[in-house]
């Protein structure tokens, strides 16, 4: 549903695309997070794509849906944006990125497959996250998710992200929800690319597909270990205290990460 | 609307009944095995798929049928479990025979052909690419049989992505006398490629095997994967657009 109350009607073709990508807003700037898996159907073509775009020094956007698309749109703005910065004898601010972007998907909108996350910061509005899906709707927001992957995790953002958590904070959140996204979803994986931006240039990470935040095989083994010990528990009988049981159960949960 | 992107595709039809069975629902990816030694490994990830969602993490897709023979499945989990359900059914059969006679697994694998070709004459597939392993006279058996009823016996054989990826290697290190160390090592290099490359795979594997003198399915583990070779974590460059 709309905000106009009318249900939407999905459009033939509308496909959500394989990936997952983030965006937020943290206290002192903006943090990108992506994971790295193209795939063509069920194929990996690339696990260790790059899908963090450069646009200028202090913005950058995360790239879902067509490889082709995304990248002749953003090459394109990033061109736009640098003879900008040259008449304006001043960088671009991350809303003209945004909405250089956003009017070309929606222009071309019956051609195009692709779902963009701007984010940067610019000393006129500071940090920005803007969202801009297939159709080419703008839409500003501190916490965005894109790509298939993020099916999966709108609930965790809803629940957890805060606009002011520091660098690290921040940067450890974006990774978590992308690593939950890349457990679940087929068409997301491999490693977790990061970009920081705060204004004064792009501060990159990378985390290996070995060293993810969450996994469901780190997961399913966790979770199998602490059923057991729960069952021991019961087996044990009335006798043990329920405290002693309760408090390893919950241990075993919490240690499965 | 994102959540039915996840979902599989249903067909539109009226009598979903029949047309269900011809579209899986929830699905495990490749099998693979080998014969070695004295005996035939299998190898298989503890995924269940809905759709391109990872949403069964710890599936058993490789069961023991009975001390001498196991089976691996690819495909509709629901099919599968049935399977299993028939050949339990056999087995009661044979235990009231009393006569201390037991299925081996050509035996299993040729009902297993009958059953699923009669389903398919029937447009009622069991949606799988089943992998049925054992020994006869001390010598390894295996055989795959699919939803259409194409079977084959083979000393080697892949299911599904394995198929493409696992089998070329196979063919390359494969011999008749691997010992179960080498047998191990190449079903973990074909796996290992397969988490790389298929997107319905997790890393979490488990490997059966069967020997004259019995057989074990072990529990989950994961394997070690590299990502950190230089060419990987470095960010696009502005030419290559990095897809």
């Amino acid at each position: 549903m709309d905000s106009h109350g009318i249900e939407e009607v999905p459009k033939q073709g509308d496909v959500a695309t394989g990936t997952t990508i983030l965006a937020c807003e943290y206290r002192d700037g903006v943090v990108l997070v992506a994971d790295s898996r193209t795939s063509t159907g069920s194929y990996v073509a690339n696990r260790v794509s790059d899908k963090i775009v450069k646009l200028t020094d202090n913005i950058y956007a995360c790239r879902s849906g067509s490889a082709a698309d995304t990248q002749a749109v953003c090459d394109y703005a990033k061109r736009f944006l640098s003879d900008y910065a040259i008449q304006k004898g001043r960088p671009a601010r991350v809303s003209t990125a945004a909405h250089v972007l956003s009017s070309i998907v929606y222009n071309n909108k019956d051609n195009l497959s692709v779902g963009l996350i701007v984010a940067g910061v610019d000393d006129v509005d500071g940090p920005q996250v803007y969202s801009i899906p297939l159709g080419g709707t703008l839409v500003r927001q501190p916490l965005a998710v894109g790509g298939s992957g993020s099916v999966f995790i709108y609930a965790m953002g809803d629940a957890d992200y805060t606009p002011d958590m520091d660098k690290d904070a921040a940067v450890a959140f974006g990774r978590r929800l992308v690593s939950h996204a890349m457990a679940r979803d087929g068409s997301s994986g491999g490693v977790i690319r990061s970009v920081v931006l705060t204004g004064d240039g792009a501060e990159r990470g990378f985390v290996p597909g070995s060293e993810l935040p969450f996994s469901l095989e780190g997961m399913a083994d966790g979770l199998a270990k602490a059923v057991e010990e729960v069952a021991e528990h019961r087996a044990a009988g009335p006798s043990s205290s329920s405290s002693s049981a309760g408090a390893a159960a919950a241990a075993a949960v919490a240690s499965r990460g | 609307m994102a959540a039915a992107a996840m979902a599989p595709k249903l067909s539109a039809s009226s009598s979903t009944a029949k047309e269900l069975t011809t579209h899986p629902i929830v699905t495990g990816s490749s099998v693979l095995a080998v014969k070695f030694a004295g005996g035939v490994m299998m190898a298989s990830d503890t995924l269940a798929s809905y759709g391109s969602m990872a949403r069964f993490p710890d599936v058993q897709r490789l069961r023991q049928v009975s001390d001498g023979v196991i089976i691996g499945a690819s495909g509709e989990m629901s099919d599968f479990d049935f399977a299993m359900r028939l050949l339990d059914e056999l087995r009661v059969e044979s235990e009231c025979a009393e006569d201390g006679a037991e299925l081996d697994a050509g035996e299993v694998h040729h009902y297993l052909t009958r059953v699923m070709y009669n389903r398919r004459n029937k447009f009622n597939p069991l949606w799988n690419q089943l992998v049925v392993a054992g020994t006869k006279d001390g010598k390894p058996v295996l055989g795959v049989v699919d939803q259409i009823g194409t079977a084959f016996e083979a000393d080697f054989t892949a299911t599904g992505f394995g198929k493409h990826m696992a089998v070329p290697q196979m063919r390359e290190h494969w011999r008749a006398d691997m010992t179960e160390g080498e047998a191990r090592e190449l079903l973990e290099g074909c796996m290992r490629v397969l988490f790389y490359r298929d997107c319905r795979t997790i890393n979490r594997m488990q490997i059966a095997k069967v020997t004259a003198t019995g057989s074990v399915v072990s529990p989950a583990y994961s394997l070690d994967t590299e990502w950190s070779l230089k060419s990987f974590k470095k960010e696009a460059s502005p030419e290559d657009g990095s897809w």
